[in-house]
C-alpha cells in the first residue's frame, strides 16, 4: 500500500493505527482499471447497489411485518395501506428482487462472453456462483413471507424436491418444514433465514471484490494489463461511468416501482395462503423459470434412478456445473471477440436460456404450433448441458482464435503503445 | 460491439415473440376480458371520484350482502372524496361486533370510521352455508388477485349468458363467458335500475359494472394516486440527473478517448 501522508491530525492518528484511509484510496480511488471497459461492466457495481437497497428496505419492512400464518398476509397489507410510505418500501423491495436477478444474470453472461472466469480469476467466478446460489435461497424464502397462495405452494413444491433424496428424503423434508406440512414453523425459519442470508451475501461480495482487486478487472479484449498505459484510475473515470449507469438503471427500475409494481408478480399471491386450495398453475417467479423447466423436463426414469431425483439433480446441476466452467473451457483466449465459433454458440446459449424460461412459464402439456411444451423443454435442457459439457470444451480445443492485440492500449487507442 | 448489439436485439426479438405466443395460450382458461377505458389508466391516472362513489353504492347495496371487504376501513373512504359526516353515517349504519364488555359479554355496536368494513358472515363456514357451499371471496384485493384486474371484474359482471347448446351445467351454477371454466356459483348480481344513483346517472348493468370495478380497484390500490404522482416527479428528476451525469461522464472521459 502506498505510504501516503495526511495533513489532518485526526486522519493521521487513525491512519497510523488502522490504515483505512490509504486502503480506501488504494482500492477505490487510484485503483488501476482497464481503460476499455464497456457498459456491460456496469452490472457488477449495480448488483452491489441493489443489494444495499434490498437490505435497507428489508430492515424497515421487517419492523412492520409479522411472521405468523394468521397475520403475515394482513401485516403485509397493513404495510401497503397504513404504514407511511409502506407501499413504496414494499414495491421497491419486491421489484428489487427482480432487478437484482436481471442485473446479476447480465453480469454472469458478460463473464461468460468475455471469459472473465478464466485463470487467474477462477475463484472470483466460483465465489460469484456461490453468491448466486445464496441469492436464490434468499429470494425463494422472501417470496414465502407474504403468505399468499403462490408463497405457500411454491414453498410446498420446492421443499418437496428434497423428498427425491434416496432413503432420507422424507425425513429431510419434515426437518425443513419443522412439522408435517408447510406451516407456521416453516414461515418462522424462512423469515429468520431471509434476514440472515443477505448479510452472508454481503460478506461473500466483499470476498468477491477482494479476489477481483488482486488481478483487477478483465476487459473486452481479454488481454492482461501490461502496464500503466493500459489502465486509468478507478476514480473519477469509473465512478462517474458507474454513477451514470446507475442513473439509467434507476429510471427503468423506478418506472416499474411506480407505474407497474405488480408486473413481475403473480395475481394469485394477492390471495391469502390456503392449504386446501391448490392454484391452477403453480409457477415460480420469472427468475426461477429456466430451472423449473429443467426440473420438469426429466419425466423418465434412468435404470433404477427415479425421474424426480434426476430432475432435481439436473436443476441443481445446471447451476453447480458453472463452478467447473474455468476448467471446461480450455481456450487461452478469454474474450469471445477473438473466438469466432464460441461467439456464435454463446448467443445460441443465451437464446436457449430464454427458451427454458418461456417453457417454465407454461404447463408441460401446452402446445406451441403443435409441439408439446415438454419436448421443447427437454430439447432446451439437453442443449443447456450439451453447450457447457460438450461444446465449450470441444470448441476451446479445435477453434482457431483471431490474432490478439499486443495490449489493451494498442487495441483501443489509435497508434497506442504496446 | 456492433455485432454484439445486433445479436442482443435478435435475442430480445425471439424472447418477445415467445412471450406473445405464451399470451395467446392463456386465453383458453376463460374469455380474455375486453379492455375498458378507466380513469386510473396511464401515468397520470386518478380515480374518478363520482364513479368510485357510485361504485361504493353498488358494493354496499349489492355485493356486501355476500362479499367482505375486510382490509378497507370506513375512514379510508375519504380517499374517494366522501366527507367526514358521510363516512360517519355510512359506518353507523352497520353493526360491528365488539367486546367483551365489563360483564364479559360480546355485543354489537354501530360502526365507527376506524372500523374495517363489517363482514356479511361471521366466518367462512357461515358464508359457505348461506351460499350453496361456495365461498364468496373477500374483495379487498380482487383486482390485484385476478388476471386482467378491473377489466376482468367488469367482464364478469356483464358476462352472464345462456350456456352454449350441449354444455352440461352443474347444479346451481351459472354460465359466465369470462369465469375460468365458465361455471360460476354467483347468481347474476346486477340488474337494470338495481340502485338509484344520487347524481342521476342511469343504473344500467354496464354502468354499475364500470362503477363497482372502479371502486374495487381503489379498494385494492388506495395508494395509486400518490404513487403515480410521486413516480412522475421521481422519473423527471432521474432523467434530468442521468442526462447531467452523462454530460459529466463525457467531459471526464475526453482525455481517455
Amino acid at each position: 500500500m502506498a505510504a501516503k501522508s495526511y495533513s489532518n491530525p485526526i486522519v493521521k492518528w487513525i491512519e497510523y493505527r488502522l490504515p483505512i484511509f490509504s486502503f480506501l484510496d488504494h482500492e477505490l480511488n487510484e485503483y488501476p482499471t482497464p481503460r476499455n471497459l464497456n457498459y456491460w461492466w456496469n452490472f457488477g457495481s449495480l448488483a452491489g447497489i441493489i443489494l444495499v437497497i434490498m437490505i435497507a428496505t428489508g430492515i424497515v419492512l421487517a419492523m412492520s411485518y409479522t411472521p405468523h400464518v394468521d397475520y403475515a398476509f394482513e401485516s403485509v397489507e397493513r404495510i401497503m395501506r397504513d404504514v407511511n410510505y409502506g407501499w413504496l418500501l414494499r414495491y421497491i423491495h419486491t421489484n428489487g428482487g427482480s432487478a437484482f436477478f436481471i442485473v446479476v444474470y447480465i453480469h454472469l453472461f458478460r463473464g461468460m462472453y468475455y471469459g472473465s472466469y478464466k485463470a487467474p480469476r477462477e475463484l472470483l467466478w466460483i465465489i460469484g456462483v456461490v453468491i448466486l446460489l445464496a441469492m436464490m435461497a434468499t429470494a425463494f424464502m422472501g417470496y414465502v413471507l407474504p403468505w399468499g397462495q403462490m408463497s405457500f405452494w411454491a414453498a410446498t413444491v420446492i421443499t418437496n424436491l428434497f423428498s427425491a433424496v434416496p432413503l432420507v428424503g422424507e425425513s429431510i423434508v419434515t426437518w425443513l418444514w419443522g412439522g408435517f406440512s408447510v406451516d407456521n414453523p416453516t414461515l418462522n425459519r424462512f423469515y429468520s433465514l431471509h434476514y440472515l442470508l443477505p448479510f452472508v451475501i454481503f460478506a461473500l461480495v466483499f470476498v468477491h471484490l477482494w479476489a477481483l482487486h488482486v488481478h483487477k478487472s478483465n476487459n473486452p479484449t481479454g488481454v492482461d494489463i501490461k502496464g500503466p498505459q493500459d489502465t486509468i484510475p478507478f476514480h473519477p473515470y469509473y465512478t462517474i461511468k458507474d454513477t451514470f449507469g446507475l442513473g439509467a438503471f434507476m429510471i427503468v427500475f423506478m418506472f416499474f416501482v411506480f407505474f407497474a409494481p405488480n408486473f413481475f408478480g403473480e395475481p394469485d399471491n394477492y390471495i391469502k395462503a390456503n392449504p386446501l386450495v391448490t392454484p391452477a398453475h403453480i409457477v415460480p417467479e420469472w427468475y426461477f423459470l429456466p430451472y423449473y423447466a429443467i426440473l420438469r423436463a426429466i419425466t423418465f426414469d434412468i435404470w433404477f434412478i427415479p425421474a424426480k431425483l434426476i430432475g432435481v439433480a439436473a436443476m441443481f446441476g445446471s447451476i453447480l456445473i458453472l463452478l467447473f466452467l474455468p476448467w471446461l473451457d480450455r481456450s487461452k483466449v478469454r474474450s469471445a471477440t477473438f473466438r469466432p465459433v464460441y461467439k456464435q454458440v454463446f448467443w445460441v446459449f443465451v437464446v436457449d436460456c430464454i427458451i427454458l424460461g418461456w417453457v417454465g412459464a407454461n404447463t408441460p402439456d401446452a402446445e406451441f404450433h403443435g409441439i408439446k411444451m415438454l419436448w421443447i423443454g427437454q430439447a432446451a435442457t439437453f442443449y443447456y448441458f450439451f453447450h457447457i459439457v460438450i461444446l465449450i470444451p470441444l470448441i476451446s480445443v479445435f477453434e482457431t482464435p483471431r490474432a490478439l492485440p499486443d495490449s489493451i492500449s494498442q487495441a483501443v487507442t489509435p497508434g497506442g503503445k504496446s | 460491439m456492433n455485432a454484439m448489439r445486433k445479436r442482443l436485439g435478435l435475442a430480445l426479438a425471439v424472447a418477445l415473440a415467445l412471450g406473445l405466443a405464451a399470451g395467446a395460450t392463456m386465453a383458453a382458461e376463460g374469455g380474455k376480458p375486453p379492455a375498458q377505458t378507466w380513469s386510473f389508466d396511464g401515468l397520470f391516472g386518478t380515480y374518478d371520484r363520482a364513479a368510485a362513489q357510485r361504485g361504493f353504492l353498488v358494493y354496499n347495496t349489492v355485493c356486501a350482502a355476500c362479499h367482505s371487504l375486510s382490509l378497507v376501513a370506513y375512514r379510508n373512504l375519504d380517499g374517494i372524496g366522501f366527507k367526514d359526516d358521510a363516512i360517519k353515517a355510512i359506518a353507523a349504519a352497520k353493526e360491528v361486533p365488539d367486546g367483551p364488555n365489563d360483564q364479559g359479554e360480546m355485543f354489537n355496536r354501530p360502526g365507527q370510521p376506524a372500523d374495517r368494513f363489517a363482514r356479511p358472515f361471521a366466518n367462512d363456514n357461515a358464508a359457505r352455508a348461506a351460499n350453496n357451499g361456495a365461498l364468496p371471496p373477500d374483495l379487498s384485493l380482487i383486482t390485484k388477485a385476478r388476471k386482467g384486474g378491473a377489466d376482468y371484474i367488469h367482464a364478469l359482471m356483464v358476462g352472464y349468458k345462456e350456456p352454449p347448446t350441449g354444455m352440461q351445467m352443474m347444479e346451481g351454477m351459472q354460465y359466465n363467458a369470462y369465469f375460468p371454466g365458465n361455471q360460476i356459483a354467483m347468481l347474476p348480481p346486477l340488474s337494470e335500475g338495481q340502485v338509484e344513483y344520487a347524481d342521476g346517472t342511469k343504473a344500467t348493468i354496464p354502468q354499475m359494472a364500470h362503477d363497482v370495478s372502479t371502486f374495487l380497484t381503489w379498494a385494492a390500490e388506495p395508494e395509486m394516486e400518490e404513487r403515480k404522482r410521486m413516480g412522475v416527479k421521481v422519473l423527471l428528476f432521474l432523467i434530468v440527473l442521468t442526462a447531467m451525469l452523462y454530460a459529466l461522464k463525457r467531459q471526464i472521459w475526453t482525455d481517455v478517448h
